[in-house]
This record gives structure tokens, sequence and C-alpha cells, in this order.
């Protein structure tokens, strides 16, 4: 083959292999899609995913209910004066993540504290109404939470983070 | 693989892994330098084209284990889900059952080319074992996987395979129990089909490394049947072969295209739509085509032990083959008998093919034994006959003489050969469907339906029309259990909105719970909710409908069919006819006459009906004009309301049609212009070295 001289000016033989061989890696790649997006959710995954309606009024002061949404748990609290007075009072610039506790809950629904029941370090579920914090504690590897489910101590990096949720009347909310 | 390689890579990081584990030299000399004769033809790129099926099939395969559910309650609607839900699920479900037929062609053709230019014969002989026992591992492996998706003909064909195994004298009844794991089969024999479904593939794999070490050693046969002798005959792999290999693989892709994306049922049987059920036997058990010339052995002898061990003798002989041919010239293009026996032998195998699908009676019994002699007579007497009486024509001194002596004679025995293989395989392929002709039956009237052919798509009005009859006609006494309301709002489906399915669904109750009291509860549907069924368990549909249970209608669209008879099975393999089941349903849905013809006694509590099998149905005429209204003015006749139920429930049965057409149509613009960029490609690398 002359790949001395086609350097310079390309002949017909050069052009032909360069489109076969990018029509084959196209095609592979293309190819190669399906194999990969089969990987993520199905429909029906999909769709069982959808919003769901919880009901709080059985939910005393002091108590708190866990429900799953695609998976999750979520803790639904409803916190005391106490706790929302606590979570207040902090200092947000202290905090390894800074967030003040209006943010992580609805106004006029300070009470309700909806957040996603699993440790930011590992995954693990965390134990309510335990640590220092008057919030969760996780058993793994020992990090703590307030009453505005923020991280204060332990190795996980970041809050309980809050859903997607809303809410339809006063007792009730929407998740998703 | 010929001794120690002095190929040295030019990287230092190569050069370093190479000192320690030469895998580059092996690559090498196995794939880039190995000397391949320049003689070879396309019936030797089948080799590269197993490879790549094998590929194919465990690639798929592996995916396909991710979303299957070994359970014999859950393994049918299992693979119904990943067809429906998983993204590109049908696709890959149609890649790996359309591959095993694809793998088998290929097979067949790769072990006929070995047969007939004798690659068989010494210095080879345990190359062609190791394929023979390639090709057993390959049945084993098709007739598990073919269990699995746990429909009627995955149930009795295990339940026929494994009973072979009962002819064995005095331990035949404990062997079975034993491949059962119970006294029938059951989940147990699901479980541990699925294991060795996913083991034996890499045994294959491992099979075809000796396989292609055995090649490598002694060297690639030729269509010439001369060894190579000086370079003259030889030219390197790559790019000569590879390139050669790879047009080959994309003509081949073209046609496995064909029944991806348009005929993806074609080589199947509609009996498995209908989920196992251990107390019916569908009324033609076939196996799948690839298994039917042993079938028709089987057959063929009256003897129960006597039939299984002639089954199993027709694979084995293969084996045996090196020593039972023992001429000595290789290539059957210089044996003028020897290659008239083999077209007969061929054209045997085809006809033992074909009487696998047929009824075991009257002529087609005769005409399996006479064959299944001829079969035998190949090997056991007209081999070792003419190694010994042949007188072959004179062999070229080498390869690169035959090279020259063929120019200008252009090998027309290929093409032709290349139209009767093709013939062959179609009139093969589509015998299953002439089991079923001869029932005498009416047969149904074909119709014009939108969603036929490659271009087609569901005509939206009729999908929606259809909806309304199922739900105000059908659903009293039938299930839609594999749609979900969402499925409404899909793409390729009725056109509705997602707020149209939302109130949709919310006119329905669905039975939830339990709840927080631990009561079970009723709600309004939601979108991800299924089509609730009209009874809560088959024995109260059965009890509520004298005594038959009316048949989930989800699938029934793929679930029924008809037999279409020679020659029209070979030509709906060309024009991508698919519609029997549609063909049916709507035949009879219109079917029912108050007349009953002479002859025909229907039972009390059973209703004549011209295109029922039997004539004998238990569901009352279910439409009569004017019974459903239609907003958009189309007629309200039974004709139409027919009509628009069977569009609907095609689509049920194959939501993702108009996606699987329209990537089909693609996928064939692309392997076009790459099997013909790859031709040209071919010629410029041959260009000199013919």
């Amino acid at each position: 083959m002359t790949t001395a001289s086609s350097a310079d000016h390309p002949t017909r033989r050069d052009f032909l292999f360069v489109a076969t061989g990018a029509a084959a890696a196209v095609g592979g790649a293309a190819a190669l899609w399906p194999f990969v997006s089969q990987m993520n959710p199905d429909a029906s995954t999909i769709a069982a995913g959808a919003p769901i309606e919880v009901d709080l009024s059985p939910v005393a002061e002091g108590q708190d209910i866990k429900v799953f949404w695609r998976g999750k748990p979520i803790y639904i609290s409803h916190r005391t004066k106490k706790q929302i007075d606590e979570a207040r009072a902090v200092n947000v610039a202290s905090l390894p993540d800074p967030q003040s506790d209006d943010a992580r809950v609805k106004s006029g629904h300070e009470q309700w504290l909806v957040v996603i029941g699993i440790c930011t370090h590992l995954g693990c579920i965390p134990i309510a109404h335990e640590g220092n914090y008057d919030g969760f504690f996780c058993p793994c590897h020992g990090s703590q939470y307030d009453s505005s489910g923020r991280i204060r101590q332990g190795p996980a990096p970041a809050n309980l983070p809050v859903p997607p949720y809303q809410f339809v009347s006063d007792t009730k909310i929407q998740i998703g | 693989m010929s001794g120690p390689s002095d190929y040295q890579p030019s990287n230092p990081a190569l050069q370093w892994i190479e000192r320690r584990l030469p895998i580059f030299g092996l690559i090498h000399s196995s794939f880039v330098a190995y000397p391949t004769p320049r003689n070879l033809n396309y019936w030797w790129t089948f080799g590269a084209i197993l490879s790549f099926m094998l590929g194919i099939q465990i690639l798929t395969g592996v995916i396909l284990a991710m979303h299957y559910t070994p359970h014999a309650d859950l393994a049918f609607k299992s693979v119904e889900l990943i067809v429906r839900d998983v993204n590109y699920g049908w696709l890959l479900r149609n890649m790996h059952a359309v591959g095993a037929s694809m793998f088998f062609v290929a097979v067949y053709i790769h072990m006929f080319r070995g047969v007939y230019y004798g690659s068989y014969k010494e210095p080879r002989e345990v190359l062609w074992i190791l394929g023979v026992i390639i090709y057993l591992l390959m049945m084993a492996t098709g007739f598990m996987g073919y269990v699995l998706p746990w429909g009627q003909m995955s149930f009795w064909g295990a339940t026929v395979i494994t009973n072979l195994f009962s002819a064995i004298p005095y331990a035949g009844e404990s062997i079975v129990t034993l491949l059962w794991g119970g006294y029938s089969v059951g989940n147990p024999t699901l479980n541990r089909f699925f294991s060795l479904h996913y083991l034996l593939p890499f045994l294959i794999a491992g099979v075809v490394v000796l396989h292609v070490w055995a090649l490598h050693v002694a060297g690639q046969n030729n269509p010439d049947g001369v060894e190579p002798k000086t370079e003259k005959d030889t030219v390197p792999f790559t790019p000569h072969a590879t390139i050669k290999d790879m047009f080959g693989v994309a003509c081949f892709m073209l046609l496995y295209a064909w029944f991806i994306f348009y005929m993806p049922n074609y080589l199947g049987d509609a009996d498995n739509y209908i989920p196992a059920n251990p107390g019916v036997t569908p009324p033609h058990i076939v196996p799948e085509w690839y298994y039917l010339p042993f079938y028709a052995i089987l057959r063929s002898i009256p003897n129960k032990l006597a039939g299984v061990i002639a089954m199993f003798s027709a694979i084995i002989i293969l084996c045996f083959l090196p020593w039972l041919d023992s001429a000595k010239t290789k290539s059957s293009k210089y044996r003028p008998l020897a290659k008239q026996f083999f077209w007969i032998f061929v054209v045997v195998c085809v006809l033992l093919g074909y009487l696998g699908a047929q009824p075991p009676e009257g002529i087609y019994v005769i005409a399996g034994r006479i064959l299944t002699f001829c079969y035998f007579a190949y090997f056991l007497i007209v081999l070792p006959l003419l190694s010994r009486i042949e007188t072959p024509r004179p062999v070229p001194n080498s390869i690169a003489d035959a090279v020259l002596a063929k120019t200008g004679s252009k090998s027309t025995p290929m093409v032709s050969t290349a139209i009767v293989l093709a013939l062959a395989g179609a009139l093969f392929a589509g015998s299953i469907d002439s089991a079923r002709a001869s029932e005498g039956n009416d047969k149904p009237p074909g119709n014009k339906w939108s969603f036929a052919g490659p271009f087609g798509t569901f005509d939206r009005g009729a999908l929606q029309r259809g909806l309304k009859v199922y739900k105000e006609v059908c659903a009293n006494c039938h299930g839609l259990s594999y749609i979900a309301f969402r499925n409404l709002a899909e793409a390729g489906g009725p056109g509705y909105s997602v707020a149209q399915a939302t109130a949709f669904a919310s006119d329905y109750k669905i039975k939830d719970g339990p709840n927080d009291a631990g009561d079970m509860f009723e709600r309004p549907g939601r979108p991800a909710d299924y089509f609730p069924s009209p009874f809560p368990n088959e024995q109260a549909a059965r009890a509520a409908n004298g005594g038959a249970a009316p048949p989930d209608l989800s699938l029934i669209a793929k679930a029924r069919s008809y037999g279409r008879g020679f020659p029209w099975f070979i030509v709906d393999f060309f024009t991508q006819y698919q519609e029997q089941g549609p063909d049916y349903v709507a035949a009879v849905l219109q079917g029912f006459e108050d007349k009953v013809p002479e002859g025909v006694a229907i039972p009390e509590g059973s209703y004549y009906n011209k295109y029922f099998p039997g004539h004998a149905i238990k569901m009352p005429k279910p439409l009569s004009d004017g019974q459903v209204t239609y907003d958009d003015g189309s007629p309200t006749t039974v004709a139409q309301y027919s009509k628009d139920v069977t569009t609907f429930l095609m689509w049920t049965a194959e939501p993702h049609m108009e996606a699987r057409k329209r990537l089909g149509f693609q996928v064939f613009i692309f392997l076009i212009i790459f099997a013909g960029l790859m031709y040209f490609t071919k010629k410029k690398v041959w260009a000199d070295s013919h």
C-alpha cells in the first residue's frame, strides 16, 4: 500500500478505507446505546415512582412516621415547640452544611419536617429521636442530625435531603 | 500458533508486557500474520459469522438475565415485561430469540461446507470432532433457552425432550426425575435450566477456543483440498481474511435484521405466547426448526428406545465421519460421485426437517422411514463405498495453480447452491406452519391492516374505538392484565394524553392494601395500575362461563395463528406477512352463524363458529350491530367493531411495534450502505492477490 504518497494527497483507496472505518465506528457506537440504555429504570419502575399522598392527621405532636417513596424511607416528623426552637436557635454559619431551618420546611407548616431518611455518609437509615441533637442518629458510623435533619456531628458530609413535596391541605402532603 | 512468534511490539510498554506474557505475539501470529489459503470462498466466512453470533448471544443473554425471573409463576410475565417496559427490551429479546435461529442457520451451512470440502479429513479429525461437540452443546443450550419463557411450547417441549431419557432401560424413570427435580416439569426444572442455559454458552466459547487452536495447528482446508505449499498459496489473515469475514458478517446481519425488525415471530410458535399450562398439551407439538430433522428420525422408529438411540446416533455418527470416508481426495469438487451424493444428502436432511413438522400419520410416517434410512445410508454405506470405488478427478498441484485456472470461469455453482440453500431454509423454517394447515377449517379471510408491512403504523382512530369496544363488551369476561393505563398515553399507542389516560384510569376501582388496619380497600385507578381482570381467579372465570375460562386478551393477537401452508409460508417471508393472529381474531369475531352446517355437532352450551378450531366455541356471539356507539361517525357494524378491537388487541400484544419497524428501516439503510462499503473495501484489499 502506498502510505508514503497518500500523506500528501489522499487517494481514492484511502477515502474508501476511511469511509468504511467511519461507518463501522458509527454503527458500532449506535448499536451500543440499547445495551447501555436497558440498564436504566424500566417504564413500570418509573410509573411506580409517581407522587404519593400522605395523610398527616394521625401523627401527634412529638411523633413521626416513615413512608416509602421510590423505595426510599421518608421521615415525616411532627416537631414539638422545643424541637423547632432548637433548630432555629443554631448559628447557621457554624454548621458543617449551613442551611437555615426555614429553608428546610414549608412556611406556615413549621411543625412538619419531611426528610429522606438516608444517611448522607453511606446510605444507612438513621434512628429518629436519638443522638445529642434531638434529631436523628445513624447507628452505622455515628453521624448525628439535629431536629431539622442537619448534620451536626460524625462523618456524614451533608444534611438529610428534603424530598420534593407540597401541602395539598393542612393535613395532607403530596410527596414527589 | 505456528511456533514461537518473532513479533515485537514497538511500544516500550507493550514490549514490557510481551516479555512477561507474549500475548501480542500470540494475537499477531494467530489473527494477523497467520497464512490463510488464498482460494477460500465465501462459505469460509461462516466461521467468523458463528463467532459473531456467539458473541451476540452471550451479550444479549447476559442482559436478558438481568431482567428475567426464573420462577414458574413469574417467568412468562417477566419476559413480557422485558418486551414492554425495559428500554429497548423488545430489541434485545428479538435479537436473542432470532439470534438462536441465525446461529443454527450459520452452523448448518458451516457443517455442510465441511462435509462438501472434506474438512474433517486428516489432519483435521480433532478439529472436526470439537466442532461436533460445539454443535451438541448448542443444541442443549438452545433447547434450555426455549424453555425459559415458560409458554406452552416451552413447557411441553421440556416435557417431551426430558422424557426421551425415560427410554433408557431400568434407570430411565430415575434419570428423568433427577432432571426434573420433581414428579413433573415444574419450577425446579425451570430454575436448573436457567442456570445451565447461562453456563453452557461459556463452555461453548471454551470449546471454540480449542476449535480455533486445532484449526491453526492444522491450517485451514480450502475449496481445492490441497495443502498450501509455498507462500504463493497463502495471503496474510489480516487484512485479507479479516475484511472478507467482516463483509460476510455484514451480509449475514441483513438477514438477521430482517427477522429482528420485520419477522420476529416467523421462526417461533404462536402457542408460546400462551402461558404454560400443565393440564393441556397443544394439539401440534413441534420443536424449534433446527431440531426438526432429528425429531423426524425419532418419530419414524416405532420403538421408543430404538427411536431415541436412532436420534442420538444421527448426531454422534458425525464424529466418525473422518474414518467412514477414507477417500484421499478431500474436496468434492474433484469427486464427481461424492458431489452428487452430497446434494442428495442435503435434500434428505431438508425433507426430514419438513417431515419433522408434519403430523405423524399416513404417508409422512413412511416417507420418514425411507429418509431416515437414506440419512444413515449416506454415512454407513455411501461414503465408505465411494472411498473404495470412486475415481476422483486430478487435483491441482497447488492452490496458486487452482486460482490461476479459475480466473475467467466464474463460480456459478456457488450462486446456484446459495439459491438452493435459501429455498431449503425457507421451506424448513416455514414447515412449522404447515403442521397446522391440515385441520380442515375455513381459513380466516385476509384483511388490510394499517399495521401490516415494513412501514405499518396503528390507525389511532381504530385503537381508540377498539379500546371502547374492549371496555364495553370484551372486558365483561376477558382480562387485559399486561396493559397498564399509562400505556394508553405512550408513543405508538392510541394517542391519548397523560391527562386523558389518568382520567381513564380514575374511572376504575382498583383493589389495594392492606392498609394500616390490615384491610384491603378500593381506590380509584392510577396510570401505573393495570387493567383489572373481570374475575378474581381462573376458577371463578371458569365457573361463570360454562367451564371454559375466557383467555386474557393482552397477547391474543400473537398467541393465535393458523396454518399458511405451502407455498405461502415462503412467500410470507418476502412479503413480511405477519398478520395470521389478527386475521384469525377478526374472523372468529365475525364467524358466528345461527345455521349449523350438516355433520357438525355443537354440544349444549356451545356455539357454532366457522373459524374456531373444531367449530364449537363456548363464547356466545359477542358483537351485534349498533351495540357500541362511536363518536367519530365510523359505522357501528360488527365488521367495523371486529376490525377496531382486533387492531387494539394487536397493539396490546405488541405496544412497541411502530418503534420496531421504524428502527428496522434505519438499521436497513445503514446495513446496506455498510455492506456496500465493505464490499468495495474487500475488493480493494484483494486487488493485488487475484
